[in-house]
């Protein structure tokens, strides 16, 4: 489903070189939940945004669902994340202006889904905001934005889902019922979820846990030896 | 439309929700121009179809023959030939003459015109009584002008007396077809029958005077026809023919002529606004990078993310128009009352669409494209945004390196130079005007470059907290300097350049007369009449400040070569019209020479039969002569032959006799001549009991007050003026709104500053000190760079266009800049009014 090979990254800034990930490889099967841990500076979000294609790596590739993102020019990454993969994010980025379910609606509206707007709505009833539609997100809690986020991630029936500390604004109940809401669709809907957090006991649900330390893999439970699994990533 | 694009629209028209009523606050910016181009556009649609449909009762018949010359046989020939074979034909006859009125010492220049019955063959002549105009021919009666009856302390029933002759006022002429209501402010009109013109004994030796026969030609006889098969006729008799179309395409051009200065100041307007929006727009850039981002990490892409925003932009600015083009549609029923004076028909105000469309159309086009490239710099926001806030930074590369940002400015600048082009009718004015329009926002947007360094640069560590934090606002991000400079300089700009122009057109008048205390002219006066006239002003108290001969003549040949043997092209009025010319061995002060030399005493020309003589430079480029070039001239039958020795720049604005063609002495010095007498006396009312006393002794004789002159052309100005500043008064309209919307745009930022500041124990006056400190120096700023640029295009108005030294005005100058800076500083002030009510908690929680 998702490949990352050899990805590293580094920016030139105020005269000095930084590399803030170093040769990261693994891959990902259909329908697995991954959780990406590691303190802050650790280079988790620099990973996420190469594995969704925010961003281009200096070297290595990123293959989501058959497609070598590098080959592909900014607007084609766009046109696939808006077929292929939805985002949970940790500060929700609901845009403020539209409603509930409009929110939702953004990414069938993009691609010109008809009935975006029913869709939307069965989205919200599934994560069980189906009487706040109509509300702005100003209007709801944070537990309650995220899962307007989450409903908005699923809406357009993504093969991945990329979520980045999507508890890290709430508090830690708020934070496992959106834990478990994202389990159960997991499951539901076989929708491959890649989840980036520092939080060691939300990481401890996912199925495999890769560790990341100052940009690189220092462990990942998904195989017995990551620098064996590098290796053969980058074959 | 494909799928994703109707996406597009829904998402545009939902994510602009709660910014539309800011958006629409910017587009407004536009409304006030878009309002002036509708208007103007529909009024100058109103005129033109009003002239059209009355063009044939405006010319009162349908051809006019007018020429300068009294009666000839030859003229005569033709109109009896015209009367014979069923033309109609009345003469009428018009002449400037001194009417006097029974209250003691009532004189008043006249614009007399004997007319025969049956004029006018179209339209009436409104009259108080009513049925006063058919009465006129019934005896020794006469009409006049309102303003002529009140001068000469009259009434219907007394009698008002015009040279040799007495005539009965039968009633008073409220309106007549064609003329606009200033045509008779300068010599009120005052009409009598044709067959008392010659007994008045006005009509002498020099006497200028218009003759025009009105034809009303037999039904289905076709004007233009009518005058192509007589052109040659015409030609010799030197007769000028006047159709109905010729008044049509004449009237209406005056009408485009207003259409396109009123315009201009419109499209001005507009354009400002337009810069507004443009400024505005960068600073809604700045506030959607974030949604932008979000919408980029959802799929968008980033032409879809420009779409969303270019479509929120379009459907605003479409709005704004809309509201333009509904307050230019009520306007166009008030421009009558400002510039109705000027214009010659009954206006029927209607809805004029093309206009309407017209104005929509550009308001949309400016507000989008004046939109379009700041709103560019949302297709680079990076998707990475979303999830990491420090990408959200600017990353706006040069414009030379982005085609699309290229793209656009060249787009928008095209624009603009067709719109200006499209507006003032020809290519040339309107690049100069684009250019023009381009350098006064280069000085303005450099003033407030220099303006923001220079607040960086001179800001000190010791200046009181609110004045630093002032001044800081004026360069820190998203500032909107630029925009408020902009508004305010062009707003001080045009105002202050047509408050100069105005004061120094009205000086150079009042200075005319001083230059040579003249302040009273008496022309007419034939020669055997000089002596006595003269004497009759030393009676008077007054002196004798010049007396200089007229001679009326025409040109006989240029250089050996008749007129009649030029082509069309070569001939111009110039070598057709009389001149009336003057000799004198002096150059006045009114004159330069140019090129040559004066005449010198004796020379060896006048041997040869030549004669010196100067022309005035305009005849000369007219007659394609120079130094040195031959004219044969026709005085009273006898050729005069002449060689050019001298050029001279005249100054024609002076109060005292000009010529276009000054002769050495020996040259005239025995051709019949009437004489002007110049003079001049400070007290109105002596001046007032002179002219009668002329009257009284010499009927012929006319006089020109230069008071009445100076008031005639006073009241033409202020009429002007007050017609220019309503239209100035858009462009400040558009400067508040401008200045509204910048602040509005910066409003989130400026909340979040001032809690920030509350929370960190500000108190409400020391914002309000903040906002004071940095609202009145743009303000001041703004306005001084205003005046600036209005002292230069004042100048060069004043110079080049109206041919007159210019001085300034600093002191009412100042006080425009004064007025301008209040007004920066109380919409500053009100519109800040939100910054300091916001309570820390509730922004803090928005935040």
């Amino acid at each position: 489903m998702l490949v990352a090979r050899a990805l590293t990254k580094s920016y030139d800034s105020a005269g000095h070189h930084l590399t803030v990930l170093r040769d990261v490889s693994f891959a990902v099967d259909d329908g697995a939940f991954l959780a990406i841990v590691g303190p802050s500076g650790s280079g988790k979000t620099t990973l996420l945004g190469l594995l969704a294609g925010l961003d281009t790596p200096t070297s290595g590739e990123v293959i989501l669902d058959g497609a070598a993102l590098t080959t592909l020019d900014e607007d084609a990454r766009a046109r696939l994340r808006a077929e292929k993969v939805g985002f949970v994010f940790q500060s929700f980025q609901l845009i403020p202006t539209l409603t509930a379910a409009e929110n939702v609606a953004v990414p069938l509206e993009l691609r010109g889904t008809a009935g975006a707007t029913q869709t939307a709505r069965e989205w919200l009833e599934r994560v069980g905001l189906g009487d706040r539609t109509t509300h702005y997100p100003s209007q709801l809690s944070g537990g309650e934005q995220q899962r307007v986020a989450i409903a908005r991630a699923f809406a357009n029936a993504p093969r991945i889902l990329f979520a980045d500390e999507p508890t890290g604004n709430l508090d830690s109940a708020t934070g496992g019922r959106i834990v478990e809401l994202l389990e159960s669709l997991n499951r539901e809907s076989r929708t491959t979820i890649v989840l980036v957090t520092h939080d060691a006991a939300l990481a401890a649900r996912a199925g495999r846990m890769i560790r990341l330390h100052d940009g690189a893999v220092v462990s990942d439970s998904g195989v017995a030896d990551p620098a064996a699994h590098a290796a053969a990533g980058s074959r | 439309m494909s799928a994703p694009w109707k996406g597009v629209l829904r998402l545009a028209w939902r994510e602009s929700r709660n910014t539309r009523r800011r958006l629409l606050l910017f587009m407004s910016a536009i409304s006030a121009g878009v309002a002036a181009l509708v208007a103007i556009d529909s009024y100058a649609g109103n005129v033109t179809r009003s002239v059209r449909a009355q063009a044939r009762t405006l010319l009162g018949a349908d051809v006019r023959l007018s020429s300068r010359e009294g009666p000839t046989a030859g003229v005569d020939t033709l109109l009896d030939s015209l009367r014979a074979s069923g033309i109609d034909v009345a003469r009428v006859t018009t002449f400037l003459s001194m009417a006097a009125g029974p209250a003691p010492d009532a004189t008043r220049l006249a614009q007399v015109r004997g007319v025969e019955p049956g004029f006018p063959y179209y339209g009436d002549i409104i009259t108080e009584p009513a049925a006063a105009w058919s009465s006129l021919h019934e005896g020794r009666n006469a009409l006049a002008d309102p303003a002529l009856l009140l001068s000469l302390g009259a009434t219907v029933g007394d009698s008002v007396r015009l040279g040799e002759l007495s005539f009965r006022i039968v009633g008073a002429v409220e309106s007549v077809p064609g003329e606009p209501e200033f045509s008779a402010m300068f010599a009120p009109r005052l009409f009598i029958p044709y067959r008392y013109v010659e007994e008045t004994g006005l009509l002498t030796f020099g006497s200028r005077a218009d003759h025009d026969a009105m034809l009303r030609l037999p039904a289905g006889t076709d004007g233009e026809a009518f005058e192509e098969a007589l052109e040659s006729r015409f030609d010799t008799l030197n007769l000028r023919s006047t159709t109905v179309d010729d008044t049509r395409r004449s009237l209406t051009r005056g009408v485009d002529e207003l259409r396109r200065f009123l315009g201009i100041v419109g499209l001005v307007a507009l354009l400002l606004g337009g810069i507004g929006v443009a400024s505005a727009i960068h600073a809604f850039v700045t506030e959607k990078r974030p949604t932008a981002a979000v919408l980029r990490c959802l799929g968008a892409t980033s032409r879809q993310v420009l779409a969303i925003y270019v479509t929120e932009a379009a459907l605003m600015g479409l709005a704004g128009a809309l509201v333009g083009a509904l307050a230019g549609i009520a306007l166009q029923y008030a421009l009558p009352r400002v510039i109705g004076g000027f214009v010659p028909v009954d206006v029927v105000p209607t809805l004029e669409p093309v206009a309407v469309l017209s104005g929509l159309a550009v308001g949309v086009l400016v507000a989008t494209l004046f939109a379009l490239e700041p709103l560019l710099a949302l297709r680079r926001v990076s998707p990475l945004a979303a999830i990491r806030e420090s990408a959200i930074g600017d990353r706006r590369s040069s414009v030379w390196r982005d085609p699309a940002r290229l793209g656009a400015l060249a787009l928008l600048s095209g624009s603009v130079v067709l719109v200006a082009i499209e507006r003032t009718g020809d290519w040339l004015e309107g690049l100069l005007m684009s250019l023009a329009l381009a350098a006064a926002i280069g000085v303005l947007s450099v003033s407030a470059a220099l303006l923001a360094r220079g607040a960086r640069a001179v800001l000190r560590e010791r200046w009181p907290f609110v004045v630093r934090q002032g001044i800081a606002n004026l360069y820190r991000p998203a500032n909107q300097t630029r925009a408020v400079m902009l508004a305010l300089g062009f707003g001080a700009f045009l105002l202050s350049t047509l408050y100069l122009v105005q004061v120094n057109v009205l000086r150079q008048l009042e200075l005319g007369g001083e230059a040579t205390r003249a302040n009273l002219l008496l022309f007419d006066i034939q020669r055997d009449q000089v002596a006595g006239v003269e004497e009759v002003v030393r009676q008077g108290g007054a002196p004798v400040l010049q007396t200089v001969p007229v001679i009326p003549m025409r040109i006989v040949s240029v250089n050996g070569i008749s007129p009649d043997d030029l082509t069309r092209e070569e001939r111009s009025w110039a070598h057709r019209r009389e001149y009336r010319s003057s000799y004198r061995d002096t150059v006045t002060a009114s004159e330069t020479i140019v090129a040559g030399e004066w005449f010198t005493p004796d020379d060896s020309l006048e041997a040869s039969g030549l004669y010196e003589v100067s022309l005035d430079q305009e005849i000369a480029e007219d007659l394609r002569v120079g130094v040195g070039d031959r004219i044969t001239w026709d005085v009273q039958g006898v050729a005069i032959r002449t060689r050019i020795t001298s050029v001279r720049e005249v100054d024609f604005a002076r109060f005292e006799p000009n010529f276009f063609a000054v002769f050495e002495p020996a040259a005239l010095r025995d051709a019949p001549a009437t004489f002007v007498v110049l003079t001049g006396l400070d007290s109105t009312s002596a001046r007032a009991r002179l002219q009668r006393a002329i009257v009284d002794r010499y009927s012929n004789v006319t006089a020109i007050d230069l008071a009445l002159i100076q008031n005639t052309v006073g009241t033409v100005l202020r009429r002007v003026s007050v017609a220019v500043r309503f239209m100035a008064v858009f462009s400040l309209a558009t400067g508040i709104i401008v200045l509204l919307g910048a602040i509005a745009a910066s409003r989130r930022q400026r909340i979040r500053e001032g809690v920030l500041l509350k929370t960190l124990g500000a108190t409400r006056g020391q914002l309000r000190r903040i906002l004071v400190a940095e609202y009145a120096i743009l303000g001041a700023l703004g306005s001084l760079t205003g005046m600036v640029l209005s002292i230069g295009g004042g100048w060069a108005l004043t110079r080049f266009v109206f041919d007159m030294p210019f001085a300034l005005a600093t002191g009412p100058l100042l006080a425009i800049a004064a007025g301008m800076m209040a007004l920066t500083l109380a919409i500053g002030l009100t519109s800040g009014r939100q910054v300091f009510s916001a309570t820390p908690i509730e922004a803090l929680r928005t935040a």
